[in-house]
């Protein structure tokens, strides 16, 4: 699996509860390498959750959320079996996005 | 002053006296002993050491000690178990799985080299290879794999090999350590190298192995919050925060060699082989819960 | 009037937020944002927030993130350890009972910039959440719930120490 992205989105009754753990440096910018040189920040800024086509979830987050960021919550409203649509971009531009299904 | 507390806890065993000798001894002979391989008795060693422990934290089942610092701190435990819930080592654990399954470019795959298929067998290692006369560790057993298979060995500390050996352990989770040593003098022998090693005090700090894991779990080192020795290997290889990556146990006893002070060893070298095995099969019957999260 | 634009900005967030593309400042969504009001919407709406993100002290972020002052909270639960077991990954959990809630936003105060994350809540998602976070040493987490317009926040210290095993 190519994606960056790792999801586990479980239904009980009405509320699904969604974990995300990616698979990101998420460097500060402020560590510096073997050389001594800066290791640039790189990090995710935004994070979106998506359900029919709705966001029911967008986390804006800094440099300050760990290496290989995780997130929970919950939301109403969705089945077993529909699709839950998770991107991200970082401050480099860069994108990646994957679709789960809820169990 | 270790010697009075290490000693009344192992008196049951035959070769106690030794033990306590070589602790204090600083052996720095290595070169068996034949009057010592009479006195061996690893199976009155491990019921002593587990019954150590088990004293010692009364309130601690015996299969959680190999959740290590864990085991010992309830603020600690909170926040393992929150990243339990989609731990830091699931891309090694993932990228493992790939790696086990994806052939040699000679067409063979690990599965090949590995009683079924290397699945479920984590807990069979290290063991006493009889043939060479020596003690074989899960990841020397995967390079010599690579090589039999005209492959390139990779390190012994991470990435690859860490990924592998995640994924070999988590088929194995909750199984119980099974280390065997067969009644053969050289297998004794290397168990007693490796007892020797763990409790030998060794660098500038003059700790052994046994000071911060017998004589002080639960206890603070600086900041830090020591594990026990029982079941201390059952979780390898470890995601530590300290490292924000994978390592192997080699990389674990190269590194508390370093931070002790002591004179780190070559992965693989023939004391870590020993140790490992001694500190595996006193282990015996906890469960494989690799790979593990660590501070 | 206020509550007119806070819907429309919902409805746009959860049209547009999905197709947001940020390069460098970020881009906008294209709703109106004027009349002073955009500090306090900051928060709510498909923006990355990235003045807020810049603020030194909780004080200035929270001020850049929302344009408005918190209180304190009994319904505001903060989950966090009493020793980090490594300052580099820190799980710290929020939930509350406070109703209408748009907006969840961690800050560290001694963290060379206090705002670590702000989380968007449309109506229909359980307002609690659970991430971890980097802190640089010891001090405070405070945690900061937007709820019917209004700023609740639970504040708690957090031991970050260094030096160990692990040197």
């Amino acid at each position: 699996m190519a994606s960056t992205i790792r999801v586990r989105a479980t239904a009980t009754g009405d509320t699904t509860e969604v974990q995300a753990l990616i698979q990101h440096p998420m460097d500060t910018g402020l560590v510096k390498d073997a050389q001594g040189q800066i290791i640039p920040a790189h990090f995710i800024q935004q994070l979106t959750f998506e359900h029919n086509g709705k966001t029911v979830f967008l986390a804006n987050w800094g440099t300050a959320v760990s290496k290989d960021p995780y997130v929970k919550f919950s939301f109403k409203g969705a089945n077993k079996g529909d699709d839950l649509r998770i991107s991200w971009v970082d401050n480099k531009g860069a994108t990646d996005n994957t679709t789960a299904k809820i169990q | 002053m270790f010697r009075t507390i290490l000693c009344p806890a192992f008196a049951a065993l035959a070769a106690a006296a030794l033990a306590c000798v070589a602790a204090s001894a600083i052996a720095a002979s290595d070169k068996a002993d034949p009057k010592t391989n009479a006195g061996i008795n690893p199976v009155a060693d491990a019921t002593a050491f587990r019954k150590f422990f088990t004293d010692k934290f009364p309130k601690v089942k015996l299969e959680e000690f190999v959740n290590g610092p864990y085991s010992m701190d309830e603020d600690l435990h909170k926040q393992w178990e929150e990243k339990e819930q989609f731990a830091p080592y699931e891309f090694a654990l993932e990228t493992g799985k790939d790696m086990f399954s994806t052939p040699f470019r000679n067409g063979k795959t690990y599965a090949d080299c590995f009683p079924n298929g290397g699945i479920g067998i984590r807990q069979n290692y290290p063991y006493f290879d009889e043939k060479e006369g020596k003690v074989v560790t899960l990841e020397l057993a995967l390079n010599r794999c690579r090589e039999a298979n005209s492959e390139a060995p990779y390190s012994y500390v991470k990435d690859e090999m860490a990924s592998l050996t995640a994924y070999m352990a988590f088929t194995s989770r909750s199984k119980p350590m099974d280390i065997r040593i067969p009644n053969d003098p050289r297998a004794l022998e290397a168990y007693e190298n490796g007892k020797r090693y763990f409790y030998t005090r060794r660098g500038q700090l003059n700790f052994s192995c046994a000071t911060c894991h017998v004589q002080s779990p639960g206890e603070h080192i600086r900041a830090e919050i020591l594990a026990p020795a029982l079941g201390i290997l059952n979780a390898m290889p470890i995601y530590r925060s300290e490292w924000s990556g994978m390592g192997t146990t080699s990389r674990r006893f190269i590194t508390c060699n370093s931070q002790t002070r002591a004179v780190p060893l070559e992965p693989q070298s023939d004391e870590y082989r020993d140790v490992e095995y001694f500190l595996s099969y006193v282990a015996n019957g906890l469960p494989i819960s690799g790979p593990g999260a660590r501070p | 009037m206020n509550l007119d634009r806070t819907s429309a900005t919902r409805r746009l967030v959860l049209k547009g937020a999905g197709s947001v593309a940020l390069i460098g400042a970020g881009v906008y969504l294209g709703f109106e944002t004027g009349f002073g009001i955009l500090p306090a919407l900051a928060a709510a709406n498909g923006k990355y927030p990235e003045e807020a993100f810049k603020q030194k002290s909780d004080a200035d972020a929270i001020k850049a993130l929302y344009g408005k002052t918190a209180e304190a909270s009994d319904k505001v639960k903060l989950d966090a350890p009493e020793i980090a077991e490594n300052g580099a990954v820190v799980p710290i959990a929020v939930a509350t009972t406070l109703p209408d809630v748009t907006s969840i936003s961690f800050f560290v105060s001694e963290n060379p910039n206090a705002l670590a994350a702000s989380y968007v809540i449309p109506a229909g998602t359980v307002p609690a959440i659970a991430n971890r976070l980097k802190m640089a040493k010891t001090c405070n987490v405070i945690a900061i719930v937007e709820s019917s317009g209004k700023l609740f926040s639970a504040t708690k210290e957090v031991k970050v120490t260094v030096g160990g095993c692990g040197g």
